[in-house]
């Protein structure tokens, strides 16, 4: 059945109420079930949670074959948790038919290939897959579809049941001996912890993996004691250069500065440029380049923003600090600045995935966004956006918030070159639609600015403002005129994941990828 | 193969960003940061061995990239080497816009360029005149001969110097406040300004230091030169911001002219407006404000 941007889904996968994805805000005012875990009373006062192993955690979690297990990834490409876990249920408890569910996966999981081409894995539930895991999964060797959900959808999924989490691992930079974790305090530091929330309070059984035990209460947590089974003190949870990286530098690129003034300047040339703006922006290079333009915007009109919803790295760790940003709530923290920052700088707070993104609670910080500034691997005259799949069909990033904060928010921007190497960023029809066209509503490229016809108010805002546009079709002409247009991706038919919208319905498969024939 | 429309001899030009003629990932779209011209380099930019190699990328970029309304110009070797003459062939076969002769010293060496290019016009079947000319001064000797220079020829539309050869001639350094080049400047504008042509300014080397470029942009300004040689977009904005007259200097322009018509027609030549007197010597600058200001695309009016 095709959806409504034009995807084919195919039916055995409208089942159980499944639906394709209809459009924006499709779901508004409908009602959701919320499932409760089914959670060991502890009556009789413990010392401590602490156990010898993971082994003796998944044994006290009762894990067996075919379970769910959990995992965030505030420790980002710095990760150990995920693959030591995994290794002690696989090749240690000799464990099968595993599914994963991670907030997202990437190159740090790479040894966790192998146990999808051994099927000892069956499942992957993920907001982005890189890497090696990308690779095996587009190949076809994972038994079940890998389901792609956005940071919003995916809490969604959660708590309407339709993912259930037998066991959540949380990676935690510093716990107490009942698990209270924070993401401070340690030596592997990652500042939020907010991926992990909503699985400590919807697994069955939680464990804390830590390599920094600290004193009894470790407050305020993150996760708290209440919803842990086990604590579980490793030598290493991951390699800190790789969780955070050094301060966050603003791109020197004469072509990422000049995109990142246009994006300022469209921002600038709308109404929701006001005090108290709330805004969200990514680390790539124009979109955290914005920063440094959108400042100077707000000392000549004398406005502060109000709110920086993120994602949060040093720039605007800065702005906080020199009072031009009033607060900055955070899922995640890019940089050593910022993991410093949060609860620390007056302003600077944690939230969860939830209360950040998802579209099926009570409103979302994601809905008070006034200007959301994002990448895209692709974009379609459409407006449809391609954050996963590279041009080869291979599955290698991460929906994350994307499609949340472009739902969201009140101007969704989009920033790319309009090309990269031999490949046109803007073209005919994206591989894969992780973020649909309805919710997009300016693109900026270094070849010139387009904006979604659906918004005729952002034209006339453009207009008077003196900021020339052109059509999404003229750029992705121009685009083709540079580099070709690239042959149709030759599929099979096997689905390998399904895309689902945030609000659940399906909003494209990826097809397994007919290997090259010379 | 891309055809570019004749060039026009004077034009806006404030902005010149130099680039080496060799490097396919500048030179491939340079025009998207919107500078008036580019100036695609065969000289100091490249070594002496890649010489023929830059000359290939400059002809298939001339050829197959439509840089649209920015004025692409060349800047090739010069006199004293074996290069120059091979260079001016392959700027005319290629169709660029205009020639930056390097290290020009006197009217003839102006008129030898000339020979090359009217020869190399004809050899490629390009109209006769087509290609302009500029001419770079770096040496004390060049700026003595300014106005010869300057005058030696109608393709000629304009004259810039060269800071960092000329500073070495002149046994100086780099000054915050332009003193090392003040004579220089001021005698090759005295010389452009008698010979009807523009006058371009040497580039400013340490894009780190925001504030020593803005104060020597607003110097260039205030000498009367039309515009600056640049080494990265991302000094495009402000030259642009500060060549570019602003909305109250249009306006009064506007009046100005208006104001001189009406009184003219009624046979008064002096009066006052908001308090100046004005007389028919102010016409020339106001109309060269709304000149200006068309050109950046600030005035549609028809009164120039």
């Amino acid at each position: 059945m095709k959806n409504a941007v034009g995807r084919e889904i195919p039916d055995f996968l409208l089942v159980d109420g499944k639906e394709v994805y209809q459009g924006k805000q499709y779901m508004d005012g409908k009602y959701i079930q919320k499932v409760g875990p089914r959670t060991r009373r502890y009556e009789t006062p413990q010392e401590t949670k602490v156990v010898a192993s993971l082994v003796d955690a998944l044994k006290l979690c009762g894990a067996r074959d075919g379970m769910t297990f959990s995992f965030h990834h505030a420790l980002r490409n710095g990760d150990f948790v995920a693959n030591m876990v995994m290794k002690a249920a696989i090749e240690e408890m000799g464990l099968k038919d595993l599914t994963i569910a991670a907030t997202s996966l990437g190159d740090a999981n790479d040894p966790i290939a192998d146990y999808i081409e051994q099927g000892k894995v069956i499942g992957i539930q993920t907001s982005g897959i890189r890497g090696r895991m990308g690779e095996v999964v587009s190949a076809g060797k994972l038994k079940t579809p890998a389901i792609i959900r956005s940071h919003g959808g995916r809490p969604r999924a959660i708590e309407a049941g339709e993912v259930h989490i037998d066991i959540a691992f949380v990676a935690a930079p510093t716990s107490d001996c009942v698990g209270n974790c924070r993401g401070i305090g340690g030596k592997s530091n990652c500042g939020s912890l907010g991926y992990a929330i909503t699985d400590s309070r919807f697994a069955d059984y939680v464990v804390v993996v830590t390599d920094c035990l600290v004193d009894f209460p470790n407050f305020p947590a993150s996760v708290e004691a209440i919803d842990v089974d086990a604590v579980v003190v490793v030598d290493s949870i991951g390699n800190p250069k790789k969780i955070a990286s050094a301060a966050a530098r603003i791109s020197q690129n004469p072509r990422d500065l000049m995109m990142a003034e246009n994006v300022a300047k469209v921002i600038a040339s709308t109404p929701y440029f006001k005090d108290g703006f709330v805004f969200q922006t990514g680390v790539g290079g124009p979109s955290l380049a914005a920063n440094l333009f959108l400042e100077k915007y707000m000392d000549e009109r004398n406005i502060q923003m109000g709110l920086a919803v993120g994602g949060i790295c040093k720039p605007m760790v800065e702005l906080l600090k020199k009072g031009k940003v009033r607060a900055a709530v955070d899922v995640q923290d890019f940089d050593l600045d910022a993991v410093n920052s949060i609860n620390q700088t007056p302003g600077h707070f944690e939230m969860s995935a939830s209360q950040y993104a998802n579209p099926a609670n009570k409103g979302a910080f994601v809905n008070k966004l006034d200007f959301v500034v994002l990448a895209a691997l692709e974009i379609d005259t459409d407006f449809n956006v391609n954050v996963l799949t590279g041009s080869d069909g291979v599955l290698r990033g991460a929906p994350g918030g994307h499609p949340d904060t472009a739902a969201g928010s009140k101007v969704c921007i989009i920033v790319t070159p309009l090309i990269r190497g031999r490949m046109a960023t803007v073209c005919e029809k994206v591989v894969t639609v992780t973020t649909p066209g309805d919710c997009v509503d300016v693109l900026v490229t270094d070849y010139g600015i387009a904006v979604n016809p659906l918004r005729p108010d952002l034209v006339e805002c453009l207009d008077k403002a003196g900021i020339p546009h052109v059509s999404i079709e003229s750029l992705k002409d121009k685009a083709y005129s540079l580099v070709g247009r690239p042959d149709d991706l030759q599929w099979e038919d096997q689905v390998v994941a399904v895309l689902e919208a945030r609000d659940g319905t399906i909003l494209d498969v990826v097809r397994k990828v007919k290997p090259l024939e010379l | 193969m891309i055809k570019r429309p004749k060039p026009e001899r004077f034009r806006l030009r404030r902005t010149m960003m130099f680039m080496n003629a060799q490097k396919p990932g500048l030179i491939k779209d340079a025009y998207i940061y919107g500078c008036d011209s580019i100036m695609l380099d065969l000289e100091d930019a490249v070594a002496e061995n890649q010489k023929d190699a830059a000359r290939f990328s400059l002809y298939h970029a001339l050829t197959t990239i439509d840089y649209g309304s920015t004025e692409v110009i060349v800047r090739i070797n010069g006199l004293d080497t074996p290069h120059w003459q091979e260079d001016i062939r392959v700027c005319v076969a290629g169709g660029a816009d205009g020639i930056r002769i390097a290290k020009c010293e006197s009217a003839q060496d102006v008129r030898t360029v000339e020979a090359a290019v009217e020869a190399a016009e004809k050899e490629f079947g390009v109209e006769v005149g087509r290609t302009l000319l500029m001419a770079a001064l770096e040496s004390p000797k060049g700026i003595l001969n300014a106005y010869e220079i300057c005058s030696a020829s109608d393709r000629m539309f304009g004259v810039a110097i060269s800071g960092g050869d000329f500073r070495k001639c002149m046994q100086t350094t780099f000054q915050p406040d332009g003193v090392d080049m003040l004579a220089a400047r001021g005698q090759m504008l005295l010389a452009a300004r008698a010979a009807g042509i523009q006058c371009f300014d040497t580039v400013f080397t340490d894009l780190d230091d925001d504030a020593g470029f803005e104060a020597e942009v607003r110097q260039n300004k205030a000498m009367g030169f039309d515009g600056k040689s640049l080494i990265n977009p991302k000094q495009i904005r402000l030259v642009h911001q500060v060549f570019t007259p602003t909305e109250k200097e249009v306006r009064q322009a506007e009046k100005i002219v208006r104001a001189i018509e009406e009184q003219a027609k009624l046979g008064i030549g002096v009066f006052t407006v908001d308090g100046k007197m004005l007389d028919i010597a102010f016409v020339p600058g106001a109309k060269r404000t709304l000149k200006l200001a068309k050109a950046c695309g600030m005035y549609e009016g028809d009164l120039v």
